[in-house]
């Protein structure tokens, strides 16, 4: 029987990966949106699990919510990076470096 | 039902609706030429919903079934960020039309982020809050990267976006986490779910993930490593922007989540925001003691004050809240008046942000000199300035809450702190003879900068009564 702790657990597991990816990833900016849409995934899967567990429908309005704010975010982030692009001519992360403090 | 919920959201609809119609407007008729006007006819527009929202009365009303709550403490901060948002809108016309990167979405951006950062303020649930949130945090993204083909504002851009993100996914993470574990997202229902002051163990996990996701909104330690390259790498006016409506409002919600939400467990929140308040305050005033570029300074800088606010929120109590507020309302008008100064800081028509610049200032511009001496004073919190009096509210706030030590931190950083807002001084009286820079800019920058720098000295008197309106907010808030 799949209960609400598994469901838990693959949520945080996602996150975790995520927040790593965001860290650890010295090569491509795209992975840095890559792991910024998982992290949000993972909330999702957290919100429906609870919304089912709880039996209320406000986790899963929620959800769409976060849906709809993942796609904008992204298309955002996308679209600075291609100005990004234009300027430098690569998007390694540690290319992103003219500011240092 | 449905009229009187509307009502209550006017103001936010006004400006919502009067964007989108202006961004439909602009982009049928002149594009950026009629940027200008649009520029100050949202100047004039958030200082009309300002006045508005300034006399709409003192009664508290709930709207959306508890979603959007409308109180003395979201009305004192929408004041403050229109306000502080108009100004920074009306500085900077002309500065980026000079430039050429006046765009007619600034202003638009700009507005928006605005309707974001109302929402924040009144929000009484988890999903307005993320909504209101991401509606700032996305317009903010695009204006840090205005300049679309400079390389420093796009990685400025760059930066705040991957980090504002991962930001949104903490708090988001600790959202549902919240909801988990209480069973609703209205704040309301929140703070029921905490019995005798004690909240499980879940609730607390999503509660420290909230505060990580809000300490990156208002750049506190030891979320802060976005706000110094934002600041150096976005356009000043943006720049100006960033330090002021954007923190209001973060502080607001922050305080609002803190006490709606989990007012009845202070006892776990106010130690950690206390060691946050304590590492921005050491480490804003530290790591600016080594900067050259006013922007980085200003950023170190703003780290630090958001610790001293903090410093009032931590204290947990009505007084706290009271102290945060008249410190954010002060540091806002500081800011506008600094950046003032900084907009017309040029030379061959090209923006200098080297503070050794400034050498011999005040031989130049005597009056000009005085003003910023003055900002700067007050910045550092040196008696009599305004400033000082924001410092010693939320010193006392957070002494007579019991933390004793937080204050002598308190004191001991700006005393540290003091030291690079003086330096700018001395630059300005006793520096080397060096390149001279231009004092250009528009009368309305040295208005601004007049303006601010008077009410730094003449607000000692009472204030201009902002202490009672801060008094009245913080009652609604704490109970």
């Amino acid at each position: 029987m799949i209960g609400l702790e598994h469901y838990l657990t693959v949520a945080a597991t996602l996150f975790v990966i995520g927040i790593f990816g965001l860290f650890l990833n010295r090569k491509n900016i795209i992975i840095l949106l890559m792991s910024i849409e998982l992290m949000l995934l993972a909330v999702n899967i957290n919100l429906v699990a609870f919304s089912s567990y709880l039996g209320d429908m406000v986790g899963q309005v929620f959800t769409l919510f976060v849906l709809t704010v993942a796609a904008a975010e992204a298309a955002i982030g996308l679209a600075i990076l291609v100005c990004f692009f234009r300027n430098r001519g690569t998007i390694a992360v540690e290319d992103a470096n003219v500011m240092k403090g | 039902m449905i009229q009187a919920d509307l009502n209550v959201i006017l103001p936010e609809i006004v400006l919502a609706a009067f964007a989108m119609l202006a961004l439909v407007g602009a982009v049928y008729t002149g594009k950026d030429k009629t940027a200008p006007a649009i520029v100050w006819a949202t100047g004039i527009l958030m200082l009309g919903l300002a006045v508005w929202i300034g006399t709409r009365g003192t009664a508290t009303t709930v709207a959306f079934n508890g979603m959007f709550i409308d109180d003395s403490f979201a009305r004192f901060a929408k004041v403050a960020i229109l306000l502080s948002a108009a100004s920074v809108l009306v500085m900077s016309q002309e500065y980026m039309q000079r430039r050429g990167i006046l765009r007619f979405e600034y202003p638009l951006l700009v507005a928006l982020a605005a309707v974001g950062m109302m929402m924040m303020v009144s929000a009484g649930d988890l999903m307005s809050l993320y909504m209101g949130l991401e509606l700032q945090s996305l317009a903010l993204y695009v204006v840090a990267s205005l300049r679309r083909d400079s390389l420093k504002s796009t990685e400025a851009g760059l930066k705040y976006f991957v980090l504002g993100a991962l930001s949104s996914g903490l708090l988001l993470y600790g959202a549902s986490l919240v909801y988990g574990y209480s069973g609703t997202t209205l704040f309301s229902g929140i703070i029921q779910t905490a019995v005798h002051g004690e909240v499980s163990l879940g609730l607390l996990f999503g509660l420290i993930f909230l505060i990580s996701g809000l300490a990156f909104k208002v750049s506190a330690v030891p979320f802060h490593m976005w706000t110094p390259d934002v600041y150096e790498g976005s356009p000043t006016p943006v720049t100006a922007f960033f330090a002021t409506a954007p923190k209001v409002a973060a502080m607001g919600l922050f305080a609002r989540l803190m006490h709606d939400a989990f007012g009845a467990a202070v006892s776990d929140w106010s130690q950690v925001i206390a060691l946050i308040a304590v590492a921005s305050m050491f480490l804003g005033a530290v790591a600016a003691i080594g900067q050259t570029d006013i922007k980085r300074l200003m950023a170190y800088s703003s780290i630090a004050h958001m610790g001293f606010a903090l410093m009032g929120l931590a204290a947990g109590t009505e007084l706290g809240v009271q102290a945060m507020l008249i410190y954010m309302a002060i540091y806002a008008t500081m800011n506008v008046g600094t950046f003032a100064f900084i907009l017309t800081m040029e030379r061959d028509g090209a923006p200098v942000t080297d503070i050794r610049a400034l050498n011999q200032y005040a031989r130049r511009q005597p009056g000009r000199a005085l003003a910023m001496l003055i900002l700067m004073f007050s910045l550092a919190g040196v008696p009599p300035m305004l400033g000082f009096f924001g410092k010693f509210y939320v010193l006392r706030a957070a002494y007579e809450a019991g933390l004793g030590w937080l204050a002598v931190a308190g004191v001991v950083a700006s005393v540290i702190g003091a030291f690079y807002y003086l330096r700018i001084v001395y630059y300005m009286y006793f520096g080397e003879e060096g390149h001279e820079i231009e004092a250009n800019g528009s009368p309305v920058l040295w208005g601004f900068l007049m303006a601010s720098a008077a009410v730094m000295l003449l607000g000692v008197i009472n204030m201009f009564g902002v202490e009672g309106a801060a008094a009245a907010a913080a009652a609604t808030l704490v109970n």
